[in-house]
């Protein structure tokens, strides 16, 4: 299972033989396939080792996908990713850390550590599949889902409104945030490259089609759209913050797709990196601080 | 055995703990081994904090009941402590707090104002008062002073130290001992070198009592030790950063109580399913729930061998002292990335806290042990099968390797499967290194005994209990018989010991006898329990009439 490295077919190495069971015309394969050729091309063009990248996957529908791509993996618990994906790069700054996420894995269980993870800038990037509803559990509603929706644990309909999650990150101190759709495959797949290169916490909300629980093709099809050269200045929270409000997961509204804040900031893990020593050289502190003790 | 024992009490701010210290240090300075139970009410200011301070000629991990001065800070200290008190019991006051004061009433509010010096150099008169209670030299009491207390604050309590010294007279002497002067660390103190020592890396840790000091200690000395520090969110980021750490190659270790580690569980879980190393420090408290939050128990053995879904093989030890601590830590760390399983070093609040003379040299360190590592020949296989279970690690960033860790069921190269024969295999691989680390651990000393082996009475213990009981047997004459190793259960170790035991006590801080259950459960019988489950641990005398009782 050595990736193919041939100039020609940088990617094709880089589907794992794992069977591949999500449904037919779900979403998931877009995301699979545009994080398959960024990674390709980023190990390509930046000369990143293949063996330099980490995904890591919650638990639902997305997950799977650190089974499908033959690519470093720790394929995690539900909602439980993110904070692995810290210590991952803590432990390595080289490493180029990905984490797959759910909108029910990430938003729900596990939204604390996303917060968290915005707020201290950790150097790692999430990609969330946000199909806006539970599709391995079949059918539940999610932070996502718009109000009225009916799933199986809600079968009259629920009265709650959805979260915003891009505005959610930007509050939280993210500091490149974007949103793409699995129906816009090279729009998505350089989100992804943008994303990855970005230094720093870089967050992609995918809208991702569930072809079986949630169908929203149609709608998106019709709502969705690039946004435009010079129409939000990425650099400004407050240019941000309109676009981010242009669509409120709720609402029938236009949907923006892009880049909508990319800022520096002093990464999170960089502090931490001069800590390193060998055991025979921490042995030799520990006497030291038993024999200076005060 | 020339011993003394000192009871310092106050409000919770006043600096009682640091104090504590500051006696033990100055008994240490003389050639003695020192122990410290510090008791305090979880809250910030006031209420009524202290510690007693136990000095003896010789190892000690225990208070006594009566002490023989008691320092007051205010109406509490005395009052809360009648029946500490004896005829020979000195009394030394603080005058402007305590209306009926006894023995010597020194007036601090007015020595401090005085001596132009901070309300917290008031711990330095009482232990000039102790020093000269003692008869111990001025010379000494200052040498202590040098040695705790920082450069810019060490004139203003040097003359307080004086003042209280000048203010009352000798009623006893206490003669230079011949112990090294050892320094006073306490059970979290050495349970963070001791992981050093087996190489940790990153301590990760969210703050709960009695492991907080842990988390501080190693934060303080970051740099000193080289270590990375981390504070996340909740307990459930502190575990999964901690394996995300260690699947990168970070030797990591977690720090909690109770109520962190019912966070850590499915963290736990996740660790045993994926082979992610992680070492725990696991400091009791009494629960349910939030309990008594800043005192002891010994409560979570059952649920630190069961906890977390599924089956899979931990290594569990629960250390009784320092040197034990230091050793069995660095022993956890190390055997967890050897066996690729999680380790848990179980404390309680009275070894977590409490502060015992450190004899490093004494330590017969653990053998090294070292991960396996992938070789590089062939295609990289995270979950490869092999005769002991233990898969070669590679880390990612490994040129030629794609690392491939899971939760879920999987294949020897880390693909999800959910074939019979595959999960029947994966649960044998995981139990394979059970049993390879319970027949390494063959040559440890998973069992200790102190005594006469033909004593015909045995006292089983566990824990932070090992020096209580030790004291207690004495006289009896009985023998003490230690697991350290509380999974997987020394078996064989422990039927050896226990040919000829006679009589059994199992002593235990907790209302069940977890031991004991577990003892059962291994097809060997505990003898009577003796429990104490009211947050605090035995006290030597204490002990010794609940002993009584049963060997009388």
């Amino acid at each position: 299972m050595t990736p193919d490295r041939s100039p020609g077919h940088p990617a094709g190495g880089l589907i794992s033989p794992a069977e591949n069971t999500w449904c037919p015309g779900c979403g998931n394969f877009s995301i699979q396939h545009m994080m398959k050729s960024a990674v390709a091309e980023l190990s390509e063009e930046e000369g990143i080792p293949l063996e330099n990248f980490v995904l890591l996957g919650g638990i639902g529908c997305h997950g799977k996908l650190a089974d499908y791509l033959n690519v470093n993996s720790l394929y995690a618990i539900h909602g439980r990713s993110v904070p692995a994906a810290t210590g991952i790069r803590l432990a390595n700054p080289d490493l180029k850390v990905i984490c797959h996420v759910g909108d029910g894995d990430i938003y729900a269980e596990g939204l604390d550590h996303l917060i968290f993870a915005a707020k201290r800038n950790s150097d790692i990037t999430v990609i969330v599949h946000d199909n806006r509803v539970y599709g391995l559990t079949t059918g539940q509603y999610t932070p996502t889902s718009p109000a009225g929706f009916r799933g199986r644990s809600t079968p009259g309909g629920i009265t709650e409104h959805p979260l915003n999650p891009l505005g959610l990150m930007l509050a939280a101190g993210a500091t490149y945030i974007a949103r793409g759709y699995t129906k816009k495959i090279r729009h998505l797949k350089d989100l992804f490259k943008e994303a990855i290169m970005h230094r720093g916490f870089s967050f992609v909300d995918v809208l991702q089609i569930c072809a079986t629980y949630f169908n929203l093709t149609d709608y998106y099809n019709e709502h969705a759209y690039e946004i435009p050269a010079g129409e939000v200045d990425t650099g400004r929270f407050e240019s941000a913050l309109g676009k981010i409000r242009e669509w409120d997961y709720d609402r029938e509204a236009p949907i923006p797709l892009g880049t909508f804040y990319s800022v520096e900031k002093p990464v999170y893990e960089e502090k931490f990196q001069v800590l390193a020593a060998d055991r025979s050289e921490r042995r030799a502190l520990v006497r030291k601080v038993v024999e200076e003790w005060r | 055995m020339a011993e003394y024992s000192v009871l310092i009490g106050g409000k919770a701010g006043e600096g009682i703990n640091t104090a504590g210290l500051s006696i033990a240090g100055l008994f240490s300075r003389l050639g003695y081994r020192t122990y410290m139970y510090f008791d305090y009410p979880s809250l910030i200011r006031g209420g009524h904090n202290f510690a007693i301070v136990r000095a003896a000629d010789r190892a000690i991990g225990a208070h006594r009941t009566p002490v023989d001065v008691l320092l007051a800070f205010d109406q509490n200290s005395i009052e809360n402590h009648r029946q500490k008190i004896h005829d020979g019991t000195t009394v030394v006051h603080d005058a402007s707090q305590v209306v009926r004061g006894e023995g010597y009433g020194l007036p601090l509010d007015d020595i401090v104002k005085e001596e132009n010096a901070p309300p917290i150099t008031k711990n330095s008169a009482m232990l000039g008062a102790l020093a000269r209670v003692a008869g111990i030299g001025r010379e000494v009491l200052e040498d202590v002073l040098r040695g705790s207390v920082p450069a810019k604050h060490l004139e203003a309590n040097l003359r307080v130290a004086g003042r209280g010294y000048d203010a009352v007279e000798e009623v006893f002497t206490v003669k230079r001992g011949d112990a090294p002067a050892f320094p006073v660390l306490t059970g979290n103190e050495a349970a963070g070198l001791g992981l050093v020592h087996g190489g940790l890396g990153t301590y990760v840790a969210y703050p709960m009592t009695p492991s907080s000091s842990l988390l501080h200690f190693l934060a303080n000395r970051a740099e000193d030790l080289s270590v990375k520090v981390i504070h996340p969110e909740n307990e459930i980021s502190v575990i999964l950063m901690a394996l995300g750490l260690a699947y990168a190659g970070e030797k990591t270790a977690v720090g909690t109580s109770g109520g962190g580690f019912c966070l850590m569980t499915e963290g736990l879980s996740l660790a045993g399913m994926s082979e992610i190393p992680v070492t725990i420090v696991m400091g009791q408290r009494p629960g349910p729930s939030t309990g008594l939050p800043t005192y002891t128990s010994q409560t979570e053995l059952h649920f630190v061998l069961n906890a977390g879904q599924g089956e899979f093989p931990r290594l569990v030890v629960a250390p009784g002292d320092l040197e034990e601590t230091y050793a069995w830590s660095a022993a956890a760390l190390m055997l967890s990335w050897r066996y690729q399983v999680p380790a848990i070093v179980l404390t309680d609040k009275t070894l977590a806290e409490g502060a015992y003379s450190f004899d490093l040299g004494s330590i017969t360190p653990p053998p090294d042990r070292e991960p396996v590592l992938w070789d590089g020949a062939g295609e990289y296989r995270r979950y490869v099968r092999t005769e002991d279970g233990v898969s070669p690690l590679a880390f990612p960033g490994r040129e030629g390797a794609i690392v491939k860790a899971t939760s879920y069921a999987h294949d020897e190269a880390g693909f999800t499967t959910e074939k019979p024969v595959e999960a029947r295999e994966l649960q044998e691989k995981l139990l394979r290194k059970g049993e390879s680390l319970k027949a390494e651990l063959a040559a440890y000393p998973t069992v200790k005994t102190y005594g006469a082996r033909d004593a015909g009475t045995t006292i089983v213990c566990w824990g932070s209990q090992k020096w209580v009981c030790i004291e207690a047997a004495e006289e009896f004459g009985a023998r003490v018989v230690q697991p350290l190793v509380l999974s997987p259960f020394p078996t064989r170790q422990w039927k050896e010991t226990m040919i000829g035991a006679g009589k059994v006590v199992c002593v235990e801080n907790n209302a069940t006898g977890q031991l004991g259950r577990l003892l059962r459960q291994q097809g060997f019988d505990p003898g009577r329990p003796i429990l104490k489950y009211d947050g605090r641990p035995f006290a030597v005398d204490e002990l010794t009439a609940r002993l009584g009782e049963v060997f009388a």
